[in-house]
C-alpha cells in the first residue's frame, strides 16, 4: 500500500497580516496540515512572480500568497500592488504551462487565525488532489541529457 | 565562510513535546556552514541568553538562527543578546518552530521533519544576511501646530511649556477658532470665551510661540524630523509691529453692512475688522473685497483716522518657509448647511436656525447682546422647537455618523433659554440623549427638572410657516402618536462636518482621510493621535466630532508624541529599507511611483565639472518604511531591501 502523496506548500505571507494570523492559529492551538512552509515578507508588495516560480521549479507542489485585506495594509498600498501583478501573473501562468490551479491568493488578517488554519486545509487537500507537480523535474531531466557541457 | 550558530529551544513542553529537537540539533549540524548547533529549554531566559552571547564570542559566529516561537515574539530580545555579543543585530533570523509548527502540528514525525526545514530555509537566508546599522535622522526641534482654536492652543502651549518652540498658524484674522463663538460650555455652563481668552493670551505672549493669523499653509516638503512648510501670511493692510489695537479705524469705516462672518451672519461688521472683541492678536484686517479705498480709491478713512500710520495699502501677501521636525494638524469643523433639508425650512424661514446661531444670539458679547430674539422681527420667542440629529445619523441624505455633541449643546441650549425667557417653552425632538461624558448625564437631567425642557421623542416631518408662527410637525413615537407644535423659532442641531477645504488640505500636507474628509489616525483604537504619516499628528475636530474636553485631551496626547519625538536630537530608525544600486538604475521612476510613502527621489549624478551624467532614483531612509513594493516594481533589479534581499529570499525559498 503505497503511502498518500504529501504535497510541499510554501506560502509567501507578509508579516503584518499573514503571518500574524497564522501565529493566532498557533497560540489558539488551532491544528492543520503540515504540508506548508511559511516565508516572511514585510508586505506582499515585495513578492515577485520569480519567487513563485523559483519554489515551484525547486519542488514544491503549490504555491500560497497571502496579505492583508484590501484597504488595511500596514504599508498602505503594497497589497494593492500585489493583486496587480497577480492579475497580470495568472495570464502568463497559461504561457508557461502551469495549471493556475497549483497558486493560491488569498486575504488573511492578523485576526484571522481560524481562517488560516481552514485555508491551509483546503489548499492542502486541493493540491494533493492535484498529484505532485513534476513538470519541472521533467523538463530538468531533458535539459541534463540533452546537454552538451 | 560563514559561521551559523543555530539555537534549537524547547520553550518547556511548547516545542520539545511536538518537535524531536534532537533529531533537530542533528540535522542542522549537518548542514554546511553551521558551526554549533545547540538546544536548551528556554533560550529567551538569561541563562538562555548567556548560552547564545557565549557560542558567539567562542565560535566568532557570523550569523545567528534562533529556532523558536515567532520572530513577533522575541526578535527584539536576541537582537540585543547578539549586539551584547559583539555580533551586528541584523545577524539574527528567528525560525518559527513553535506558533507554525508544535502548536499546530498532531504527528511528530511531520512537525520535526517542517521543522528541520524551517530552520535549513532560515539558515541560508542569515547566510547573505548584511550588517546593518539603525539609520540615523537629524530632528528639527521646533514643532509647527497648524490651527488656532481651542486644540491648536493646547498643543501649542503644551509643546511650549516644555521648552520647545512652536509656530502656530491660524487662517482667521484671530485665534480661537469655534469656542470663541460659544455663549456657555457643558457641563459646566462657563462662559466660553472667559475660559478661551486667557489661554489665546498665554499662547500670543508666550517666548516660544510664534503665533501666524491670517495666514495659511502652501505646501509641506520633507520628512519626520525634517519638514519645511511654506506659509503665506495674508496682507492685513496694518502693521501689526505698530498698531495697539485702540479700534478707531473700525468705528470711523463707513462701509457698515457687511454680514459677520463670526456672527453667523446675524450681525454686522465693517470692511476694516477684527472678527470679535477679543480678538488676539488685537489687530485689524481689511477685508479688500468690501473695502471703499481698494474698489475704486476713494475713502481712506482708516488711514486718516489712524494717529500712528498703522495703516499700509500697499502691504504685500508673503511667503515665509519654516523649518520644523513636526506637525500638528489641528483644523477643525465647519457646520453643515442644512438647506439640502427643505423639511426644516432653513433657509427659507428667518427663524429656524442653527446650534451655532444660538450661541451668538446667547452670548453676552454677542449680536443681540445675549438675548434670544428671534431674527425676522427681533422679538423674544415664546416657544423654541429644538430638533436633534438634523442632519447627523442619517443614511439617506446627510452624514452616517453621530455628531457627538448636539445632544449635549441641545439640553444647555433649552436650559440657556428658559434662564433668560423665564415663561418660555422648550420642546427638544430628539431620537436618542447621548450624554456620556462625565458629568453629561446629571447636565441634561437637569434641563429636563429644574428647567422644563420638554423631550419629544420623535423625527421632525415638516416645519411651515403659518399665521406668523413655525408649525413644526413631528411624530411623539412614546404616546404613539402625531405631534404639532407651534413656534417662534426652532433651532436645528445640525451636523458638524470636516472644513470645505479639508481634503484638498490632507494632499497638500500628506495625511490621508476618510469618506467624510475627517483625517484619518494611524490605529482608531491605540493610535489615536498620529496620522499615517510619520511626523505628522491629529488634534480637536478635524480627525472626527468631538467635545471641548476631548479637543483638549487629543491635543495634550499629541503634544507628548511631539515631544517624545523631540526628547532626542537624533532619531532611530530600523535599517530595513531600500537601497538603490546607482549604476543598473535606469531612472525609469517606477519606484518613485510605487512607493506610498514618497520615499524615493531622483537624484541628479554629475561628473567633476557638473555635467549630468545621469539621473537615478534615491531612497530617502527617513521616510523608506521597509515595504519592498519598490523592489518588485524594479525592471532592472536595481533595487533591492535590506533584511528582504533578493539573494535572502531565493536562497530561503531554495533550501526549503
Amino acid at each position: 500500500m503505497s503511502e498518500p502523496f504529501e504535497p510541499k506548500i510554501v506560502a509567501f505571507v507578509c508579516t503584518y497580516c499573514t503571518y500574524a494570523g497564522a501565529d493566532l492559529a498557533g497560540t489558539s492551538r488551532m491544528k492543520y496540515a503540515s504540508n506548508v512552509r511559511i516565508v516572511r515578507l514585510p508586505c506582499t508588495g515585495r513578492i515577485s512572480p520569480m519567487f513563485i516560480l523559483k519554489a515551484l521549479q525547486k519542488g514544491a507542489d503549490g504555491v500560497l500568497v497571502s496579505g492583508c485585506h484590501p484597504g488595511d495594509c500596514h504599508f498602505a498600498q503594497g497589497n494593492y500592488h500585489a493583486r496587480r501583478r497577480w492579475t497580470v501573473f495568472r495570464a502568463l501562468l497559461a504561457f508557461t504551462g502551469i495549471p493556475e490551479e497549483r497558486i493560491k491568493f488569498s486575504w488573511i488578517s492578523a485576526a484571522e487565525g481560524a481562517k488560516f488554519a481552514e485555508l491551509i486545509n483546503g489548499i492542502t487537500e486541493e493540491i494533493r488532489s492535484l498529484g505532485p507537480f513534476e513538470q519541472y523535474q521533467e523538463l530538468q531531466t531533458v535539459i541534463e541529457t540533452q546537454s552538451t557541457y | 565562510m560563514a559561521k551559523i550558530g543555530v539555537f534549537i529551544c524547547h520553550c518547556g513542553e511548547n516545542i520539545a513535546s511536538m518537535v524531536d529537537t534532537g533529531k533537530l540539533v542533528s540535522s542542522i549540524a549537518e548542514h554546511p556552514g553551521v558551526e554549533v548547533s545547540t538546544e536548551y529549554k528556554y533560550f529567551c531566559s538569561d541563562p538562555g541568553q548567556e548560552t547564545v552571547k557565549k557560542a558567539i564570542r567562542d565560535h566568532n559566529l557570523t550569523g545567528v538562527v534562533v529556532a523558536a516561537c515567532s520572530p513577533r515574539m522575541h526578535e527584539q530580545t536576541f537582537r540585543k543578546a547578539c549586539a551584547e555579543a559583539g555580533l551586528n543585530p541584523y545577524m539574527l533570523e528567528m525560525a518559527n518552530i513553535r506558533e507554525h509548527c508544535s502548536w499546530v502540528h498532531t504527528d511528530m514525525v511531520e512537525a520535526t521533519e517542517k521543522a528541520i526545514e524551517i530552520t535549513r530555509s532560515l539558515v541560508e537566508k542569515v547566510k547573505r544576511n548584511n550588517d546593518l546599522e539603525p539609520i540615523s535622522v537629524p530632528v528639527t526641534r521646533r514643532a509647527m501646530v497648524i490651527g488656532g482654536g481651542v486644540a491648536g492652543i493646547q498643543a501649542a502651549l503644551d509643546i511650549a511649556s516644555a521648552g520647545r518652540e512652536v509656530v502656530l498658524v491660524e487662517r482667521e484674522p484671530s485665534i480661537g477658532g469655534h469656542m470663541a463663538q460659544l455663549s456657555e460650555t457643558f457641563p459646566t455652563l462657563d462662559c466660553s470665551q472667559c475660559i478661551l481668552t486667557p489661554r489665546m493670551v498665554e499662547a500670543i505672549q508666550h517666548p516660544n510661540i510664534t503665533v501666524m493669523t491670517y495666514s495659511e499653509v502652501e505646501e509641506v516638503d520633507g520628512y519626520i524630523g525634517n519638514f519645511t512648510v511654506k506659509v503665506r501670511k495674508k496682507a492685513r493692510y496694518v502693521k501689526m509691529e505698530t498698531c495697539t489695537g485702540c479700534g478707531d479705524c473700525i468705528q470711523k469705516c463707513p462701509v457698515k453692512k457687511i454680514p459677520s462672518e463670526f456672527e453667523c451672519s446675524l450681525g454686522n461688521r465693517t470692511a476694516i475688522y477684527t472678527p470679535f472683541a477679543q480678538a488676539v492678536p488685537n489687530v485689524p484686517v481689511i477685508d479688500r473685497s468690501r473695502c471703499t479705498y481698494f474698489k475704486n480709491g476713494k475713502c481712506a478713512i482708516c488711514k486718516k483716522t489712524c494717529q500712528i500710520n498703522s495703516i499700509d495699502f500697499d502691504q504685500q501677501d508673503t511667503i515665509e518657509s519654516i523649518e520644523v521636525g513636526a506637525i500638528i494638524v489641528a483644523t477643525g469643523f465647519q457646520v453643515q448647511n442644512t438647506a439640502g433639508y427643505g423639511e426644516y425650512g432653513y433657509g427659507r424661514y428667518k427663524d429656524v436656525i442653527t446650534g451655532l446661531h444660538f450661541e451668538r444670539l446667547a452670548s453676552a458679547s454677542g449680536p443681540t447682546a445675549g438675548k434670544i430674539l428671534r431674527p425676522s422681527d427681533g422679538k423674544e420667542p415664546q416657544t423654541v422647537v429644538f430638533i436633534q440629529c438634523a442632519g447627523s445619523r442619517d443614511v439617506s441624505k446627510g452624514v452616517r455618523y453621530c455628531s457627538r455633541i448636539c445632544c449635549m449643546y441641545t439640553s444647555k441650549h433649552a436650559m440657556l433659554y428658559a434662564h433668560k425667557v423665564h415663561h418660555g417653552v422648550s420642546q427638544i425632538f430628539y431620537m436618542d440623549i447621548r450624554a456620556a461624558g462625565k458629568g453629561y448625564d446629571e447636565f441634561t437631567r437637569r434641563a429636563i427638572e429644574e428647567d422644563k425642557a420638554g423631550y419629544i421623542r420623535g423625527r421632525v416631518s415638516k416645519v411651515y410657516e403659518e399665521n406668523g408662527k413655525l408649525i413644526v410637525r413631528g411624530a411623539d413615537t412614546l404616546l404613539g402618536r402625531q405631534v404639532e407644535v407651534e413656534a417662534d423659532m426652532v433651532v436645528l442641531a445640525t451636523a458638524i462636518v470636516p472644513q470645505p477645504d479639508a481634503k484638498e488640505f490632507a494632499k497638500k500636507v500628506g495625511i490621508s482621510y476618510d469618506e467624510y474628509g475627517f483625517y484619518n489616525e494611524a490605529h482608531l483604537k491605540l493610535r489615536p493621535v498620529e496620522s499615517s504619516t510619520a511626523g505628522i499628528y491629529l488634534a480637536g475636530a478635524c480627525q472626527s466630532p468631538k467635545d471641548i474636553p476631548d479637543s483638549v485631551a487629543q491635543a495634550s496626547a499629541a503634544a507628548a508624541k511631539v515631544l517624545g519625538l523631540f526628547s532626542k536630537e537624533r532619531l532611530e530608525r530600523e535599517p530595513v529599507v531600500a537601497m538603490v544600486t546607482d549604476s543598473t538604475c535606469a531612472g525609469c521612476w517606477g519606484c518613485v511611483e510605487a512607493c506610498p510613502y514618497n520615499a524615493i527621489d531622483r537624484r541628479d549624478i554629475t561628473d567633476r565639472n557638473g555635467n549630468l551624467i545621469k539621473r537615478v532614483a534615491s531612497v530617502n531612509p527617513g521616510l523608506c518604511q521597509g515595504c519592498g513594493t519598490c523592489v518588485s516594481f524594479c525592471r532592472s533589479n536595481s533595487i533591492d531591501l535590506a533584511g528582504f534581499t533578493e539573494k535572502q529570499i531565493f536562497a530561503e525559498v531554495m533550501a526549503l
